[in-house]
């Protein structure tokens, strides 16, 4: 049993972050549940369409939980996909559970199914507004291998809370998109260190797009959702204000930059090609007062 | 695509819980198996992404039979284009799965 949240499968993320045997898993894998457009591309579909949902206990506390699955075409969002999410949050505002968890691991849109998986993730995101709108919290994880990219990074910015890891990801466009598109000039996919410097967990982190940074691992992640769920969730016109200045002030202050480490370099860090070195706990002590939120 | 359908009797009926392992990731597969009532017969269904190898599924299948001899059980198979091993390995783990699920709810 492995206890890296990175390395682990959605299945083994719910059992090893809820409370054993509570996790009741709603159109589990024998209903065959399956996405009707890969069977008309001739491609095999999960049973359960990359994605499991259901309810647990984490911490005696009743949540409802989804987590996706990146090794089936990279978590990403079909017709089904999304209307399992969309279903998870919706029956969220109906009974009340202390909070939703969305373990994200994910390309975006599934193009396969095209418009249909268009819709389905703006129809996601519809659906974190409307449980948060409702009062409640609504906690994305991000530490898996695929990141959380596309329409499913803003999906992830519409929560209450982010947590990340170091080696999560969180992004629009993915790295290859971006060389695709704009030419290895502009971003090299392959140069590892810089696209953990443009959509990594550390960096994600010091712009305060994600609010907590943990270490890969399954107690860590537990540690934090359970602070997430107490903390509850900020709804207010107040929050939104705070926001949207962060952002204000983000373009005026970085717009120059050309890399992360110039970004850090602004944010106070004296060396930031160190930034990269230190384990979590030394990061997480080293980063007070040099983040974007204490702008 | 490809589905394939295999069916072999006289297996010991076998209890447990419905189970999943595996993901249906480039060279990977996942594996579903289910208590079905079928007079101790085992029955598989695979849907592979690769065409043409039958006879190789055949001959995985047999020796999986082979090894567990379980019956009353029907296996289901999403593969995209796992080796014969690791498609073994798959259904040992799978029906270790099932049986200890079973164990353990009861």
């Amino acid at each position: 049993m492995t206890h890296s949240y990175y390395e682990s499968s959605a299945r083994a993320r719910i059992a090893g972050l809820l409370e054993p045997d509570s996790f009741h898993e709603w159109l589990p894998a024998a209903e065959r549940l399956t996405s009707p457009h890969l069977a008309t591309l001739e491609q095999p579909a999960a049973f359960d369409d990359g994605v499991i949902i259901g309810r647990g206990s984490i911490a005696a506390k009743q949540i409802f939980i989804a987590a996706q699955e990146g090794g089936f075409m990279g978590g990403a969002v079909g017709e089904v996909h999304g209307a399992k999410l969309v279903g998870v949050l919706e029956r969220a505002v109906r009974d009340r559970p202390a909070a939703v968890l969305l373990l994200l691991e994910t390309g975006g849109v599934r193009l396969q199914e095209a418009n249909a998986g268009l819709i389905a993730v703006s129809e996601v995101m519809r659906a974190i507004l409307a449980a948060r709108a409702a009062g409640v919290t609504v906690i994305v994880a991000i530490g898996g291998q695929y990141g959380c990219f596309g329409g499913m990074g803003i999906a992830a910015r519409c929560a209450s809370t982010i947590i990340m890891s170091e080696e999560g990801r969180l992004g629009l466009s993915g790295p290859e998109v971006i060389e695709t598109a704009r030419g290895v000039e502009e971003y090299d996919a392959r140069d590892r260190a810089m696209v953990w410097r443009t959509v990594g967990g550390k960096h994600r982190y010091l712009l305060a797009e994600c609010d907590v940074i943990v270490a890969d691992s399954m107690d860590e992640f537990r540690h934090a959702i359970v602070a997430g769920i107490d903390n509850g969730d900020d709804w207010s016109l107040a929050a939104l204000e705070r926001e949207h200045q962060l952002l204000a002030e983000r373009v005026q202050r970085f717009g120059a930059c050309k890399d992360g480490r110039d970004i850090w370099r602004e944010l106070g860090w004296a060396d930031p090609e160190a930034i990269a070195m230190p384990d979590n706990d030394e990061f997480v002590a080293a980063a007070h007062g040099h983040r974007a939120k204490n702008i | 695509m490809e589905n394939l359908k295999y069916r072999f009797d006289g297996g010991t009926p076998t209890r447990g819980v419905t189970a999943i392992v595996g993901v249906l990731g480039s060279g990977n597969l996942e594996v579903l198996v289910e208590p079905v009532a079928l007079g101790g017969a085992c029955e598989i269904e695979v849907s592979t992404a690769a065409r043409g190898f039958g006879s190789i599924w055949q001959a995985v299948m047999k020796d999986f039979f082979a090894r567990h001899r379980v019956g009353d059980i029907r296996v289901s198979v999403n593969d995209a284009g796992a080796t014969p091993a690791i498609v073994s390995l798959r259904l040992d783990q799978a029906i270790e799965t099932y049986i200890a699920q079973g164990k353990s709810k009861t």
